[in-house]
């Protein structure tokens, strides 16, 4: 046995209970710590607190359960892009290229369909495809060149934005020349009614990949090193991950859900219009994810805050609209919560610190 | 003296012009504690990271039990039985103690949920974990659920030891394990360690600090300038005659391997 130095001889009379602080825990304290285990709370608070001050400002006609499943409706797109979104910057990394991939997917779907006469089946495989292509180039130069994943993503927006206007020269494909060929492409349109309630596929296949992103995240190990990798990747790579692997399959993964989005997108739409690939989805899923709670540092969040994320800007949206404000002050709004979010993030933080 | 677990041979590592390893030998024997020490830049860091492979040496030969082994990535040596806990402990602050400790080789529930559905076994996780740290004697860890950056440096450091103690099969490496230690915490790593070696692990100790190289070790690698220097016992030198030789003061006399 070892022998203790002179001085640490004492250290066998040291106390041995456990340690017991006076907590001088003020409120404040207390809630910083249940933040820092629960980083859903935050946003399901606003969320509440929003349908609530719309409630009351506008009664009945808000809170009824059409509203609200209406909300759902206009979020899915968004709510399953912000999903793919969120894989990526747990990891702390960025997409910016997510919502050109999904713009590129459904021309491509369509395009199979009307020009190609392949069928449906092919075309939404062949969507998939391209979408999950991309985001496993985007992988490639993060994971292996180690570029950094906000120029890597910086660079694919522009090339797919480019790639998909030229592709398609611009051409809308009509709803109705697509229905006459295949139901197929717009079935995550077709709705059905829960009591007052109009549900969507699109919204139940946005709240499938949430559960689902949710169970694989805490419940398998891929999960956990999503995690860890955001974490901190040296200690990642020290404790046995690939990490080089996990940024692969999490950015080709957020590419395979943006071939969802897509395909969500045609039955929300019914037309194919490539133009909408100027639209800021990009950024819109990125709010998404922040106002939702996950740290752009990585590592940090939880899933289920960003659906909540994702209503959050849906709620104000409708709200607003319904009160007959300016259309800016939802912009006004979401750019507060952005900021507040990443406050509040920095501020749980510090609760090791 | 039995057959050495590790050995090395002309070992030799250059970053551009700098010679950090320069034909370098090492030799581990079956259940002892073998320190290593050196001067700042003397190649300590490299030594140890091309064993437990960190480092892919430009030229030499690493046995393990006599066999050749050509690590190119940590989780080969991890693989082959040498858990390393490293000075940066390489935990993931966010994430739970059992997290860590299962972090690149966790456990999924039997059946179908575990093969289909690639679920967790948690549960098993978090015992395994409790009961690794508490037959360490692990400290006043009062959930097993906590994330390690909640923890104090002294219990982080018991997680990383007790991860490499539950993992470990032929080799345990330790970079200065009590570097950033109060002076209890330092004897419960101390203790540690011994209770490593006493369950028939053999341990690389790296550390600066003397009275404990000289406290637990039962024989101390010298390296200087990129290559070992001698092999000292720690009962035949002094401190001060380690410390000689490690920065060229004192030259050894003889050399015991």
């Amino acid at each position: 046995m070892s022998q203790p130095q002179e001085f640490e001889k004492v250290l066998g009379q040291s106390a041995t209970t456990v340690a017991q602080f006076e907590e001088q825990k003020s409120g404040l304290r207390k809630l910083q710590h249940f933040l820092h285990s629960n980083p859903a709370a935050v946003p399901m608070i606003v969320l509440l607190a929003l349908i609530v001050i719309f409630g009351i400002a506008r009664g009945e006609r808000f809170f009824s359960a059409y509203t609200l499943t209406l909300i759902m409706q206009q979020v899915a797109v968004v709510g399953i892009l912000a999903a793919g979104q969120t894989l990526v910057v747990l990891t702390a990394g960025i997409d910016l290229s997510i919502g050109v991939l999904m713009v590129f997917a459904f021309v491509i779907m369509g395009n199979f369909v009307l020009a190609y006469e392949m069928p449906a089946m092919v075309a939404i495989l062949a969507g998939f495809l391209i979408a999950g292509g991309g985001g496993a180039l985007n992988g490639y130069l993060v994971s292996r060149l180690k570029l950094p994943p906000f120029i890597v993503t910086l660079g694919t927006w522009n090339i797919i934005m480019a790639i998909c206007l030229i592709y398609s020269e611009n051409a809308t494909l009509r709803e109705a020349d697509l229905t006459a060929i295949t139901p197929l492409l717009h079935i995550f349109g077709i709705s059905f009614k829960v009591g007052p309630a109009v549900v969507t596929l699109g919204v139940v296949a946005m709240l499938i990949l949430y559960v689902g992103l949710w169970y694989m995240l805490n419940y398998t190990a891929f999960g956990r090193h999503i995690y860890a990798v955001g974490d901190d990747p040296d200690a990642a790579d020290l404790a046995g991950i690939r990490t080089n692997n996990v940024l692969l399959k999490t950015y080709t993964l957020a590419g395979l859900i943006a071939g969802l989005a897509a395909w969500v997108s045609i039955g929300r739409n019914g037309s194919i219009s490539p133009s909408t690939v100027v639209t800021d989805f990009n950024l819109q899923a990125i709010t998404a994810a922040v106002i939702g709670g996950i740290s752009l540092f990585g590592g940090r969040g939880s899933i289920l805050g960003v659906l909540f994320g994702t209503l959050i800007v849906g709620v104000m949206s409708m709200g607003l609209n319904m009160l007959g404000a300016d259309p800016q002050w939802k912009v006004l709004l979401t750019g507060i919560l952005i900021i507040g979010a990443v406050a509040i993030d920095q501020w749980i933080r510090k609760v090791s610190g | 003296m039995a057959n050495p677990i590790l050995t090395a041979r002309g070992l030799t590592k250059r970053y551009g012009k700098v010679t950090a390893l320069d034909n370098c030998d090492f030799d581990l024997y079956p259940g002892e504690i073998l320190a290593v020490i050196g001067d700042n830049g003397a190649g300590k860091s490299t030594l140890i990271k091309a064993l437990c492979g960190a480092v892919v040496p430009d030229d030499g030969e690493i046995r393990l039990d006599g066999q050749p082994v050509h690590f190119t990535n940590p989780m080969q040596a991890r693989a082959a039985g040498i858990e390393t806990v490293y000075q940066n402990l390489a935990l993931s602050p966010a994430l739970s103690i059992a997290d860590n400790m299962f972090m690149g080789r966790e456990i999924r529930k039997p059946g179908i949920m575990g093969s289909m559905f690639r679920m967790l076994d948690r549960k098993a996780m978090e015992k395994v974990a409790r009961d690794k740290l508490s037959e360490l004697g692990l400290m006043t860890i009062q959930n097993i659920g906590q994330a390690v950056e909640t923890l104090s440096g002294g219990q982080r450091q018991g997680v990383a030891v007790a991860r490499a103690a539950a993992f470990g099969s032929k080799v345990v490496i330790m970079d200065e394990p009590t570097a950033a230690l109060g002076v209890k915490e330092s004897r419960r790593v101390l203790e540690l360690i011994l209770d490593v070696k006493k369950r028939g692990l053999p341990i690389i100790l790296i550390s600066h600090n003397m009275p404990h190289v000289f406290e637990v070790a039962d024989r101390i690698h010298i390296h200087r300038l990129g290559k070992r220097l001698c092999v000292i016992d720690p009962k035949d030198y002094t401190m001060s005659d380690a410390v000689a030789f490690m920065t060229g003061a004192k030259v050894p006399e003889h050399v015991i391997a």
